[in-house]
């Protein structure tokens, strides 16, 4: 066992313990503590995998912007000083239904990706493309993920790394994905957002009489 | 599990383990320092001493016999608080100013991770203090704790969002987010440095130091712990060691913001003259000189960190403090349209501005500024400024204040 394997089980596992600890937590600010715990150690793994701007993303907007709101907006909302939520039997029966299902579809997914496995966990297996891509940017100085990901946004040849469709299994050698640029759609989302934001500003903004009398 | 014990395993558990103590011990000992320099600065400000007595001159053991009264006081949870929360808070606001100290470069190369998204993940992290302070003026079951806490998200939710505008500026002109690079590029004089590099990476300071300031919630945007109003905020019900913790990751902030602007704006750990060169080293001292250029280094970017901080505390003590209403009018309607406007025009500045300017704007930009600090320090050190002759107001009149011998004379 590398040390990097022993991290990622020990992150991993307190990730896990957290993010059961956020369902059965019936305050709902302690289940938003919980939820940091889980939310850290999915970014600690992407740091473990080499991923650093991803990380750093997800630290940044789910801990930074949208865990504050929640705890913002019970504040704001409470009427006692500590809310707690009670949940009946059939939200039980409800959720982990759906929550089941939805680990089946994960499971089955990966299962069936015919060259799944920890690419960056495993440093010695070079034989398959992608983690001979994924090697070459890591030993590159530093790690190059966020230099990886802007190339490749742009679609700038040799940047996207050669990869098999998820899922699919080929009998062959792995199809070679073609460059693909991703600036315009990701312009396109960024634009989407923006209008979003100043429709929520209008919607949310103090409602004036007109004409000026109070 | 043989393998965990193994010489590689055991090699880097050890250099992370002693980059770790290193860092924790340099966080400790600054907080010490700043405790310590911010009353004196107070002190001054105010025309009076400061702390003067323990350990002789200056007071410079204040702070620790402060810690020590700190450490043996009782640690009070209140009964209506949520014990969870109230117990977790503090270490989550510590934890996340000092996994910032992680990616930051203290010299070249001297950085316990250098990641490619240094000033990203700085960011991140840093964002993650408020978290706590959140958690800590909700759990603590009390009003005040309550109001403290609720200011501190909306403000810190709020300045985020410029000051990471601001952040993006440096590194459109730099083309990386590695501090790293940032410090190696700003070698050579201070007119390399890129707060001098156009007029917006210039306006982009300013407003990335006025938003930093807020997100440490120094004043004059201390609405989290507005005494005047909240009793003391968000750690109303703290005592003890939990408190120290808040202070403790206030300084470490303090001194992580600091050092994002000196790296990102005021040329790293560069000393912005041409010293070494008269001696014949290279610009990059730790290329030259190895592990003695390294260190001299580091020193070089704490004492310019320190200088930044001890701005913090001239302007904390110097300004009042405004309403919460002034503090998200400041933001929203001024600050967030500035940053906007600069990031707009430094990308057409690079993009449209034809490259002799480019070049050569840095030079005017970088006399004038000195022109002017040259000036102030000349207005400051040329004017008459005599000691009072009668004792200083709200101070003893005994051996060792500095008025003493004028008053026995006269």
């Amino acid at each position: 066992m590398s040390l990097e394997t022993f991290l990622f089980w020990a992150i991993a596992s307190l990730t896990g313990l957290c993010a059961i600890a956020v369902v059965v937590t019936q305050n709902i600010v302690r289940s938003a503590m919980w939820l940091l715990f889980a939310l850290a150690g999915t970014a600690g793994i992407f740091f473990l995998l080499g991923a650093d701007f991803v990380g750093a993303t997800q630290l940044l907007v789910y801990v930074g912007g949208t865990l504050v709101l929640v705890v913002f907006g019970v504040m704001l909302t409470a009427q006692g000083p500590f809310i707690t939520m009670k949940t009946g039997a059939a939200e039980w029966a409800i959720a982990s239904f759906v929550g089941s299902l939805l680990l089946a579809v994960l499971t089955f997914s990966i299962l069936n990706a015919n060259q799944f496995h920890f690419a960056a966990l495993d440093p010695q297996r070079t034989d398959d493309p992608v983690s001979a891509h994924q090697q070459r940017m890591s030993r590159a100085e530093g790690s190059m993920s966020s230099m990886a990901l802007g190339e490749s946004l742009l679609g700038i040849e040799g940047a996207t790394p050669p990869a098999r469709l998820s899922g699919a299994r080929f009998a062959g050698a792995a199809p070679i994905r073609t460059p693909m640029a991703y600036l315009l759609p990701f312009e396109i989302v960024s634009v989407h957002l923006l209008i979003v934001l100043i429709g929520a500003a209008y919607l949310a903004r103090a409602k004036r009489r007109r004409g000026g009398a109070s | 599990v043989s393998d965990l014990f193994s010489a590689a395993f055991s090699a880097s558990a050890l250099l992370a383990i002693v980059s770790a103590v290193l860092l924790v011990t340099f966080v400790a000992v600054s907080a010490v320092f700043f405790i310590w320099l911010e009353r004196k600065v107070a002190g001054r400000i105010q025309d009076r001493l400061g702390p003067t007595r323990v350990g002789g001159k200056f007071g410079w053991l204040q702070t620790i016999a402060d810690g020590l009264k700190l450490l043996v006081k009782e640690d009070i949870i209140p009964a209506h608080a949520d014990h969870l929360l109230f117990r977790i808070g503090p270490y989550i606001a510590f934890c996340g100013s000092f996994l910032a100290f992680l990616a930051l470069p203290f010299g070249n190369g001297v950085v316990a991770l250098n990641l490619n998204v240094a000033v990203f993940y700085m960011l991140a992290v840093m964002s993650s203090e408020v978290f706590g302070i959140i958690l800590a003026g909700y759990g603590s079951g009390s009003k005040w704790s309550l109001f403290g806490g609720m200011r501190e998200a909306a403000q810190v939710v709020s300045y985020e969002v410029p000051m990471a505008i601001c952040v993006v500026i440096p590194v459109i002109v730099a083309g990386t987010m590695n501090l790293n690079a940032f410090g190696n590029d700003q070698t050579g004089g201070f007119w390399q440095w890129y707060v001098f590099h156009d007029p917006f990476t210039f306006g982009a300071f300013w407003t990335y130091f006025t938003c930093a300031t807020a997100s440490c919630k120094r004043a004059p945007f201390d609405l989290a712990e507005a005494e005047s109003e909240l009793v003391a905020g968000f750690h109303t019900e703290y005592s003890g060691l939990r408190w120290s913790f808040f202070f403790m990751a206030e300084y470490a902030s303090m001194f992580a913001v600091s050092g994002i602007a000196i790296l990102l704006f005021l040329g790293g750990w560069n000393i912005g003259l041409p010293v070494w060169e008269l001696f014949g080293l290279p610009p990059d001292l730790s290329a030259g000189l190895g592990w003695v250029g390294n260190v001299i280094n580091v020193l070089v970017f704490i004492i310019k960190c320190w200088l930044l901080v001890f701005v913090m505390m001239w302007v904390r003590w110097t300004l009042p403090r405004l309403r919460i209403d002034q503090v998200m009018m400041t933001c929203l309607k001024y600050l967030l349209p500035l940053s906007c406007i600069l990031l707009f025009c430094v990308s057409l500045w690079q993009l449209l501005v034809p490259p002799a300017v480019l070049r050569f704007w840095k030079y005017p930009m970088a006399a004038i500024c000195m022109l002017g600090i040259l000036g102030m320090v000349w207005r400051i050190v040329s004017s008459r400024n005599p000691p009072p002759l009668t004792g200083m107001p709200g101070v003893w009149n005994m051996p060792g204040t500095p008025t003493y011998e004028l008053t026995k004379k006269a």
